[in-house]
């Protein structure tokens, strides 16, 4: 598997499931499917750009840096058109970020550029 | 009559010791060590004008055992071209009767010396992995080292991994020298192991124990020369490995392995041969795959086990799922309240 297929995959997969933890937030409890596809959009967002940049950059921290930094823009940008809950969805959205920059510098097979 | 004195008489001595290397092309800088069959020196070879080392026998006579034995060794290292074994560059006698070889001066540490800068165990790990290629190199070419401990590995300025000492290497087999090396470790093992029946008389001999204690195999340590396959190596290598990742010697060592390494070194170092593993692929297949964080054929896993292998091999990627799953229920708590 290429490393952007690798992370456009493994975004949506966590970004679905850290968007259904809104479920454990009764207030939001309403509004679960938009959660859900947009935290599956931003995962996916983040995972695409994560494995465009391990196919460039072939370096484990710097793949992690990176996935923090997208994953923690994306989150703000979602928390700021919620106008709030900056903390429930910055916080793991940056985490979601990391583990996508990780797995696609891991795993996932690079272009032959890159190599 | 004039009396010498005790240096007198000790600088007459060495002197006499030296090897005469009138009439040939080498000059003597130094002498370098001294081994169980002869004397190395370094000498400086006049015609290509650079060091080499020289093995020389410590007393005069070719046709004594010991002449045989290290004009063998010359002749087992001529048939081993590998980067991880000592070039020989030649072979003869010198003016006063000893039998010498001259090979590639190797300046570097001993392997017990070196190990000392390496701390972690995949380092040492992959060092080992350095040393099977040529013992197994040698094996696929009929030859046995017989002596494998690591006083006769020697790491080079560069990291180069050597095997040396060849002295007491059993040739297996005669007809191999022309034979390409093949990977397919089972049929050169049963075709040396029918051949050992034939050539016992004409190269080792005597039936007489060789090897270091510690190092040497069972049979080997019985004397059972005809019984020594590739497998007695394996059993040196074992505990070789086992010395590698405790830093003590073997009889010293008390410290506890992880279980896949553990077991790789209980398989290599069985008492009985059958239980060994049956050639050195089979060895460093399963050194590799512990590198690469996968089950060894060695040991049968436990739950717990295949468990810690997981987390090894995903460790950081277990800690950041676990890092998020924390930030979630931190999050929550903190909602609740």
């Amino acid at each position: 598997m290429n490393k952007i297929l690798l992370g456009l995959l493994l975004g949506a997969v966590l970004g679905a499931i850290d968007g259904s933890t809104a479920w454990f937030t009764p207030a939001v409890r309403a509004q679960m499917a938009g959660i859900i596809v947009g935290s599956t959009i931003k995962g996916l967002i983040a995972g695409v750009a994560a494995g465009i940049f391990a196919r460039t950059v072939n370096s484990v921290s710097l793949g992690i840096l990176f996935g923090l930094a997208v994953g923690f823009v994306l989150a703000f940008l979602v928390a700021y058109m919620q106008h709030g809950y900056y903390l429930e969805i910055v916080l793991p959205g940056s985490i979601v970020g990391m583990i996508v920059g990780y797995a696609t510098q891991k795993y996932g097979v690079a272009s032959a550029a890159a190599r | 009559m004039r009396q010498l004195s005790d240096n007198a008489l000790a600088r007459l001595r060495n002197g006499s010791a030296l090897p005469d290397l009138g009439g040939t092309r080498y000059s003597l800088i130094e002498k370098v060590a001294r081994g169980g069959m002869g004397v190395v020196y370094a000498v400086k070879d006049e015609h290509l004008q650079r060091r080499v080392a020289m093995k020389v026998l410590e007393a005069p006579g070719f046709e004594s055992d010991l002449a045989e034995r290290l004009m063998r060794e010359a002749r087992v290292l001529a048939r081993l071209e590998h980067p991880g074994i000592v070039p020989v560059h030649d072979v003869g006698t010198l003016a006063d009767g000893r039998v010498f070889y001259t090979m590639k001066f190797v300046e570097g540490q001993r392997l017990d010396e070196y190990i000392e800068s390496l701390t972690s165990t995949p380092d040492r790990l992959r060092i080992f992995l350095r040393i099977c290629d040529p013992v197994a190199f040698a094996h696929a070419r009929g030859v046995l080292h017989r002596d494998l401990k690591p006083g006769n590995v020697m790491v080079g300025p560069f990291g180069e991994i050597l095997v040396v000492d060849w002295g007491l290497a059993k040739i297996l087999e005669e007809a191999l020298p022309t034979e390409p090396m093949g990977p397919d470790a089972s049929t050169l093992h049963s075709r040396a192991y029918c051949a050992d029946g034939m050539m016992v008389s004409a190269t080792t001999g005597h039936g007489s124990v060789m090897g270091t204690p510690g190092y040497m195999s069972p049979e080997q340590e019985r004397g059972e020369i005809e019984l020594l396959d590739a497998r007695s190596d394996i059993f040196s290598l074992g505990v070789l490995l086992r010395y590698l990742l405790s830093d003590r010697p073997p009889v010293r060592s008390s410290r506890r392995l992880d279980h896949a390494l553990a077991a790789i070194c209980r398989k290599a170092c069985a008492p009985a041969r059958e239980r060994r593993y049956a050639a050195m692929q089979e060895l460093t297949a399963d050194v590799s795959r512990y590198l690469d964080g996968l089950a060894v054929a060695a040991h049968q896993e436990s739950i717990w086990d295949r468990l810690a292998r997981f987390y090894r091999r995903y460790r950081f990627f277990v800690l950041l799922i676990a890092a998020y799953l924390l930030v979630r229920v931190i999050l929550l708590l903190v909602i609740k309240h």
